[in-house]
């Protein structure tokens, strides 16, 4: 009888640890070898010794780490590929969340675990649609698990954002978005709706979106925020302009006409959540699985367990057990509830 | 087809901060909807619709009847609200392809169906509806909106959109009911204006201009007549054969609020005055009057301890005789004669002032310390009575304000065209060792010194809480306001009316700020 994943998947203070491999999955301390699921900050960390991931995660660390900081050796793994590593057969899936971003396939002595990292389940031009893999443990994350969270369809979201644009033409429309896969999903989003003019974008997010053209994916005309002269007239009245969350509340958002403030997250599915962060138009698009497609994944994979990494263990856990399904908490800490914190950009 | 269109305004009036953006919103609204919806619509937002609502209790059950019990309370645990608990967590069942329900048919039927029928009218509805169709629903359906319309910024929209001047939109609103049909055909031009003759409708009132120093030298004082200026909350009464109705300056109904008020409108009149809670013959300060504000029903309690009167200054409409165009003192005479008649319940004449030079009238301006009166009022003799505010008719002469010297502790990010801003400020003055908040202003300050603030703030800042920063005690405002009061309600024991800031005082140590007793000092009893 194979071995159960619990006698050779474990965790430890660093994160999930794959026993016979010798080897951690995202850990969040620096370690001899590690296996990154994909480039956000709290699963891709710096300081580690060998690094496994695809060649684009790969890609993504050295240009926001730094080449010295992304591991002392990378080694790259394309979607389908198998590599040996002490006995146990990894290989990588596509994992749909962002460019490059990879469920990591673990096989030993006959008994398989899939660790998914962060996932989504919706069509993204930007990345590789995911692909569920049957397996005997899934690991899942449970950002969005309550039943409240149902991502509706993103061309309705974005049509919000062109009817307001159409609604309030004097007034530059600034949507707050991650550096990393929300941004340039958005951008690719607003291309197929149809928007060619430029969009303008901080700062802060110019180095990622060169990044992804550079690995293939087109993102159309993109400009820098112009800089103004203190008390200057107010600019893009009209345009889409991208920025990181809460941009909007620093002296950079004073050179913009009547900012409206937008967000494009999971969470602006709950009103105080939009309300708290004085959000004026919020636009629920999520590079996560909702609520159903967390289920419905657990059930393609066809795992009697499913370990959970972070988010709202508890509901996800119950809603298994009425199916039939044992799940367990892993309580593994270090994941944030957004995707990155917002770092501060007061001075960009 | 209309719900989801009414969710969609809904939504973004909830999260536009903007006066400008929810004038557009309603005006695309009003322009862009067919009847009935819009005006049904419009009814909804300004609390006008008289609809028979649902218990939240039922809404709970149809909800429960569809979800698991566990996930259900975790979800309401997480979202707070249970309309759009419900609304988020409601299942969607496939095969569902009815188009969803339009705003008149939820109206029609909520006041038609048989009570046993509601909660299956309910959940047919919710399956035919998106996310935020279903949150408008829930919230329609249990009676609360709350998007913050008021029915004067309603007006202003459809002014706005049909080039109707506003004024002439109040003379008729309270006159005309949901759907609106009438004042939608007269503002797009297709019918002659809706007749509000015997109705208790608004007349827009007559507005004052503050009084400059070079306004005060040309004034030449024999042309003028000096009421008192009640701090107390303006209001126009009505009363005739179709009722009796209190307003508020912007044209809102508060006789609700009022009852003892409106209970005693046995006239057939239109007057303007000042609402005030009087206790004993003594006018009680302003936070009395305003905790009885905003509320559907009035406790015994409240009507005890804090009844209302009316001063009055103005009559607009006698019987079925319009004064307005008559002039002041030939209205005065009247109000006078109507008042000696009627002797009406719980109200009182404003006194005007003698005065036998401007000298004489800035001394008595100068000698009124009662927290009740904010200063004078100077209206000309022969001024008729026009709507809105006309340069050279009425003044007000504001006592000059108080000022004391705070400290800034806490700011917070303003909204709008505020939101990079650290723009509203919440100052405190010595008790002791320590500071005391006695209030929070965010005007009085120029564009300039509004990003000396900001930065100030940013650089000072010793603690985030949200969008509220704490800062280092280190710099000193000297804060103007109206009067002084004494408050339960806030911990220093001191409100403050109307609180600005005037000057920013780098220059002052924060050891040299005002004491709370000096603060103390300027409570007029």
């Amino acid at each position: 009888m194979p071995p159960h994943p619990e006698t050779w998947l474990c965790v430890r203070p660093e994160g999930l640890w794959c026993r016979p491999g010798e080897f951690y999955i995202d850990p969040v301390r620096a370690v001899p070898r590690a296996v990154i699921t994909h480039g956000h900050s709290d699963h891709a960390r710096p300081g580690h010794g060998a690094v496994l991931g695809t060649s684009e995660t790969l890609a993504i660390m050295r240009a926001r780490m730094g080449e010295g900081r992304a591991g002392d050796s990378q080694q790259a793994l394309g979607y389908g590929e198998a590599l040996a590593v002490n006995g146990v057969t990894v290989s990588l899936a596509p994992a749909g969340h962002v460019l490059g971003s990879a469920q990591v396939v673990m096989e030993w002595q006959g008994s398989r675990a899939v660790v998914s990292g962060d996932y989504k389940r919706r069509a993204d031009p930007t990345c590789t649609a995911f692909e569920p893999v049957v397996c005997d443990v899934f690991v899942t994350e449970a950002t969005f698990a309550l039943p409240v969270f149902r991502h509706p369809p993103v061309e309705d979201e974005i049509a919000k954002l062109l009817a307001s644009l159409a609604l309030f033409p004097e007034r530059a429309h600034v949507v707050g978005v991650y550096a990393l896969g929300k941004c340039q999903r958005l951008i690719a989003l607003l291309r197929r709706a149809g928007w060619d003019r430029p969009i303008y974008i901080h700062g802060g997010l110019v180095a990622l979106c060169g990044l992804y053209e550079a690995l293939g994916v087109p993102l159309g005309p993109l400009l820098p925020v112009p800089l103004v002269k203190r008390g200057g007239p107010a600019i893009l009245a009209g345009e889409i302009v991208l920025a990181p969350p809460s941009a909007e509340a620093t002296p950079w958002a004073r050179r913009l006409a009547e900012p409206v403030t937008c967000a494009a997250s999971g969470w602006m599915r709950v009103r105080q959540r939009a309300k708290a962060r004085g959000i004026e138009l919020p636009m629920i698009i999520s590079d996560h699985a909702d609520w159903d497609e967390l289920l419905d994944t657990c059930a393609e994979v066809q795992a009697p367990e499913v370990w959970v990494t972070h988010g709202r263990e508890d509901a996800l856990i119950h809603a298994l057990s009425l199916r039939g399904v044992r799940g367990r908490a892993l309580h593994l800490v270090g994941f944030s509830e957004d995707d990155e914190e917002a770092a501060p950009v007061e001075a960009a | 087809m209309s719900l989801p269109a009414f969710a969609t305004l809904l939504e973004r009036l909830l999260f536009t901060p903007g006066r400008l953006a929810k004038l557009a919103l309603l005006r695309q609204w009003f322009a862009s909807q067919p009847d009935p919806e819009r005006g049904i619509g419009l009814a909804a937002l300004t609390d006008e619709l008289v609809l028979r609502v649902a218990k939240p209790a039922l809404l709970r059950e149809i909800v429960a009847a569809r979800t698991d019990p566990e996930l259900l309370r975790m979800s309401r645990d997480y979202v707070g609200d249970f309309a759009e608990t419900a609304a988020l967590i409601w299942p969607t069942r496939p095969g569902v392809n009815a188009p969803p329900p339009g705003l008149t048919e939820v109206v029609d039927a909520m006041e038609a169906a048989p009570k046993a029928e509601l909660p299956a009218l309910i959940a047919d509805w919710m399956d035919r509806l998106d996310a935020s169709g279903r949150i408008a629903l829930a919230k329609l359906v249990t009676g609360g909106l709350r998007v913050g319309v008021s029915g004067r910024l309603a007006r202003v929209a459809l002014a706005e959109w049909s080039s109707v001047d506003v004024g002439e939109i109040e003379e008729v609103w309270h006159g005309v009911t949901p759907p609106y049909a009438s004042l939608f055909a007269w503002l797009e031009g297709r019918a002659p204006r809706p007749d509000a003759a015997g109705q208790p409708v608004f007349r827009p009132l007559m507005l004052a201009h503050p009084l400059e120093a070079n306004d005060l030298a040309a004034l030449q004082h024999e042309a003028w007549r000096a009421e008192w200026k009640w701090d107390g909350i303006r209001v126009q009464v009505v009363a005739g054969p179709g009722g009796a109705r209190l307003f508020s300056r912007g044209g809102e109904d508060v006789s609700g609020a009022f009852p003892e008020i409106v209970a005693g409108l046995g006239f057939n009149a239109v007057l303007d005055g000042e609402l005030l809670v009087v206790r004993d013959g003594e006018v009680a300060p302003f936070g009395d009057l305003q905790q009885r504000l905003n509320r559907k029903t009035v406790t015994p309690k409240m009507l005890r301890e804090s009844p209302a009167e009316v001063r009055l200054y103005d009559l607009l409409i006698e019987g079925e005789e319009d004064l307005r165009m008559l002039s002041f003192d030939a209205r005065r005479a009247r109000l006078e004669a109507f008042f000696a008649r009627e002797a009406p319940a719980r109200m009182a004449l404003s006194p005007l002032i003698a005065f036998g030079s401007i000298a004489q009238l800035a001394a008595v301006r100068d000698g009124a310390r009662a927290a009740s009166i904010e200063g004078l009022m100077l209206k000309r003799g022969d001024s008729a009575y026009v709507a809105g505010r006309q340069k050279g008719l009425w003044w007000k002469w504001k006592r000059d304000p108080l000022s004391i010297d705070a400290v800034l502790m806490y700011a917070q990010r303003g909204s709008g065209k505020r939101s990079s801003f650290y723009s509203d400020y919440t100052f405190g003055v010595w008790r002791g060792e320590e500071l005391v908040p006695v209030g929070k202003a965010y005007s009085g300050f120029t564009d300039a010194e509004l990003v000396f603030l900001d930065r100030w703030v940013r650089n000072h800042t010793t603690a985030r809480f949200g969008p509220v920063r704490e800062v280092e005690k280190g710099l000193v405002l000297e804060v103007a306001f109206d009067a002084a009061q004494r408050s339960s309600r806030h911990r220093s024991g001191v409100a403050l009316r109307f609180p600005r800031i005037a000057r920013i005082r780098s220059d002052k140590p924060v050891e040299e700020a005002d004491r709370l007793e000096s603060v103390e000092a300027l409570i007029a009893e």
